[in-house]
Formats: structure tokens, sequence, C-alpha cells
């Protein structure tokens, strides 16, 4: 029986391009086994990981997770809580009871509390297999978002704009002197004075665009310094930033399932 | 008389010239553009998104749902009338059970996916070029997938097997008359998802057509790979 690799690590294959022949290589993530062969099931890059073979989503659209703070719309008010629009195809729901740590009497208006078209930073606190998505608002960082302007991006790049423990979003912040929330979803909110919010927008672009180059961080800060004119010293330590999720674990190395059950922390 | 050379001087094997590119269509969460010849075919792929009516929705999965569109002045004839007929929901229907058996939508309950398939130019083979042009936008869009659907069109014109018919050819007056075999596959296990025909063969003609058809979308799935790993060149190191 033979075995061997089909690809080179950090190639781009296509769906149904064969990866690996023979038992020995294991199908991880996005890839599966036809017989003998490994195959991708979706376009992506190849990461080999001895004999685990797996692969990284270029595109796609963001599949809800527990854990991870997503920016929303208000689209429907009930008598038990808030309808939100995820920019998926699922809408979430938040209760009353996780709305906020208010006393709000039976049969009162929802409304005085977040209205139609109220932009909401949200925690998902359950998915279930039929994608209902139930959301809280308690937390650091969970608030009705007023003013600023929300851009969609590639919720695959996320990781890459929010950077390791928040470097990249926090350099971003503290260069242009905008608040930004970054949501899961691929949605972020960029709040300063529209100049400084142009540069955020066209920053973030950037990092969209390029998200597969290694050393991007140091591009980021030049681009920044050119645009601002001004050069960028130490970054703070991040403080008030609860909200900006850790990144995403899936990312590079390591797999999401490996991650600490939440009754050990 | 039989059919001794083909109407462009191509081999009998050989396809029309064929590009295809990925990411046409910025708004579109995939898209694809696919020519061949003279047919050219676009993709969007929009979604997963809410399915209404609810009643469709299925709690099992997602539904793929497909949209082919001739464009009015596509074609060789009169103009075509806009919207929906007949010859166009068939194809629709054909298009998404050739596409079905390669996607993956267990991950997206109630949910649909959109692909609309637009002709702005039309010289045969379309629902091929459709198939080709929407698998690449499916592709595109990061949908989970067993393998990509190669499609096209072989024939016997006269004595003659041909690969690729274009509409002097589907329309050729000889005496055996003309056989339109449009075949979709996955090109690497070889299986069909499409398999049509008008006109009539002999079991022999029909076995000799689906080998070629097999060793074209060969050929076909080596540009629409290509077409994939280009617009993501940069992301490989």
């Amino acid at each position: 029986m033979t075995e061997e690799l089909l690809v080179q690590n950090k190639t781009v294959v296509v769906p149904g391009e064969p990866l690996a022949e023979g038992m020995g290589f294991l199908p991880s993530k996005g890839t599966y086994r036809d017989h003998e062969m490994i195959r991708a099931k979706r376009l992506g890059l190849v990461e080999i990981d001895g004999k685990v073979i797996k692969l990284v989503p270029l595109s796609g659209c963001y599949m809800p997770k527990t854990g991870d703070v997503i920016i929303t719309q208000v689209f429907d008010v009930s008598f038990s809580g808030w309808r939100l629009d995820t920019a998926t195809a699922y809408p979430a729901m938040l209760g009353v009871k996780d709305a906020t740590s208010d006393f709000i009497s039976r049969g009162a208006d929802l409304t005085e509390y977040y209205n139609l078209g109220d932009n909401l930073v949200v925690k998902i606190i359950n998915v279930t297999s039929q994608k209902l998505i139930d959301v809280t608002m308690k937390g650091p960082g969970l608030r009705k978002l007023q003013g600023g302007r929300i851009i969609k991006v590639n919720p695959n790049k996320v990781p890459r704009i929010i950077g390791k423990q928040g470097s990249m979003v926090s350099m971003i912040k503290f260069a242009t002197n905008c608040k930004i929330i970054v949501g899961q979803n691929g949605l972020i909110w960029i709040d300063g004075t529209p100049n400084e919010e142009l540069v955020a927008v066209n920053t973030i672009r950037m990092i969209e665009h390029l998200a597969h180059i290694s050393g991007l961080t140091e591009r980021v800060k030049t681009y920044l310094e050119t645009q601002l004119g001004k050069k960028i010293e130490e970054v703070p330590p991040m403080e008030e930033q609860a909200y900006t999720p850790a990144p995403h674990p899936n990312y590079g190395e390591g797999e999401r399932e490996h991650r600490r059950p939440q009754r050990y922390r | 008389m039989t059919y001794k050379t083909r109407v462009d001087g191509r081999a009998f094997d050989e396809t029309r010239p064929i590009t295809a590119k990925v990411g046409v269509i910025k708004n579109a969460e995939g898209s694809a553009m696919f020519k061949i010849g003279q047919t050219t075919a676009y993709a969007a792929v929009y979604g997963p998104r809410e399915l209404h009516p609810k009643f469709l929705q299925n709690p099992n999965t997602g539904l793929l749902r497909c949209n082919y569109n001739m464009m009015p002045f596509s074609g060789h004839g009169e103009r075509v009338r806009p919207g929906q007929n007949r010859r166009a929901k068939e194809i629709s229907m054909v298009t998404e059970n050739a596409l079905a058996p390669a996607l993956d939508l267990k991950d997206y309950p109630n949910t649909v996916v959109d692909v609309f398939i637009e002709l702005p130019q039309t010289d045969a083979g379309t629902r091929c070029a459709g198939i080709c042009a929407a698998s690449l936008a499916l592709a595109d869009a990061g949908f989970e997938m067993k393998d990509l659907v190669s499609s096209v069109a072989v024939g016997r014109v006269d004595e003659r097997i041909l690969a690729d018919l274009n509409y002097d050819e589907e329309a050729y007056q000889c005496e055996k008359g003309v056989a339109d075999i449009p075949v979709a596959m996955f090109p690497n296990t070889g299986e069909i998802t499409l398999l049509q025909m008008d006109g009539d063969l002999s079991r022999q003609e029909l076995q000799e057509a689906l080998k070629l058809a097999k060793k074209v979308c060969q050929k076909i799935y080596e540009v629409q790979k290509q077409a994939l790993k280009e617009k993501f060149l940069g992301e490989s190191e």
C-alpha cells in the first residue's frame, strides 16, 4: 500500500482535490476520506501536522459559536425580549433577563430599552443544533452602540484583524483614536472623527486583503504612520478591552475543541 | 456525405477555448465567470439565508436553489422574452440536481443557498457552462463540497462523435441528424450528475460519447481548478 502526501503544506486546494493517499493519514477539519484517499471538502489552505491533515478555510460565512462576541441589530421586539439580526442566516434571541440587570415589570414597553434598528454588542451563550441563538448583554463591554459606523469584513479574517491578544486592533485604536469593536461575525464598529474613521476602515480593509502575509503588524504600523503622519510609539497595554474576544483558537494551530470546558474556569 | 471537418476547424475531441474567473461579482458570497467559445455564463451565490415561504424549510439541511437565465439578446435567433419560461425552469432544475450531490448544506438547516446563473451571450452548451460557473461560485463561497462539478455537451453530428457542440453544429442539417448530450460529472470520481439527450443514438455511440465526455470534463476541471487557485494565489506561502 502506498502512502504519500500529494500536496505541500500551506497550499490552496479546491474541493475534491486529493491531499494524501494511504490509511496512515488522518482527515481532520475540512477534509474527508474517500477509500484510500484523503480529499479536500472545501476551498482552503492545507495544514499538515504530522499525519493529520486539515484545511484552514479562506472563505465562507460565519457559524455562530458559544462564547463569541458579535455585533447585531434589533429587528423585532416581542413580549419576552428582542430578536437580533446577526448577519448570518439565523436570528438571535435576547431575553429580558439577559438584557439588563434593571427590573423590568411585566408588560413594560421593551422599546424603551432597545428599539428597532439599535446596534448591540452581545455575547452568544447558546447555539442549538437548529441554530437557535441565545445571546446575553451581561458582561464587560457588551452594550448598545451609539454613533460610529459598522463595516462588514470576511469573518475568516477576523482573527487576523484582532491579532495576538488583540495587538492589531489595539494598535489601530491607539493610532487613530477610534473606538473599535470587532464582532466575530465579521461586523466591525468604528467610532471617531471622520478622517480617523476613514484611516481605520482602510487599515482594516488592508488587513483583510493581506491577511495571509506574515509580519503584517509591521506593515500595518508603517501604513498607519504614513497615513496619519505621526510616529506610533509604544502601544499601551489594553484596558477596557475585555470585550475583544481572544483570537480564534482555530486560526493557525490548535483545535477549538481542545479548549478547556467551561466548568473548569 | 459525412461530417469530415468541424465548422470551426476544431479536432473532434477538442473544446472551444475556455476562460474561467472566480470572484467577479463583489457583492455575492461567491461568484464565477465561465466562458467556452461564444457561450458566457456568470454565476453568483447568495446565502445561506433564511428561506421563505417557511413551509419549504428543511430542518435537516439547507436547500440549493438555482436560477438559470438567458439574457434577451444573448442568442442567435430572436430576442428571448425576459423572465422565466418552461425551458429556463427545466434547466434551473437540472442544474440544481447536478450540483446538489456535490454540496453539503447540513450545517445550515432551514436555510437556502441561491445560485443565479446569467448568460449574456450564448452559442449552445449553456447549461453546461452554467453548471461549471455555478460549481466554481459555490466553491468560492466556501461551502463544503465533495468535489467540483465539471460539465460539457458531447454529441453526434452525422457519423461523428464530437465534444462541445456549438450552435452551428447543433443545428446542422444532415441525413442521420444530430444528437446532443449534456453531461455533468465529478471529475475526481467520474460520477455523473447530469445526463440528458436530444436526438437519438445507438448504444455504442452513447458509450463512446460518454467516454469522450469524461475525458473532456477532466480538461475542464483543470481550468476550473486553475481559476479557483488564481484568486487565492497570494494566500499560499
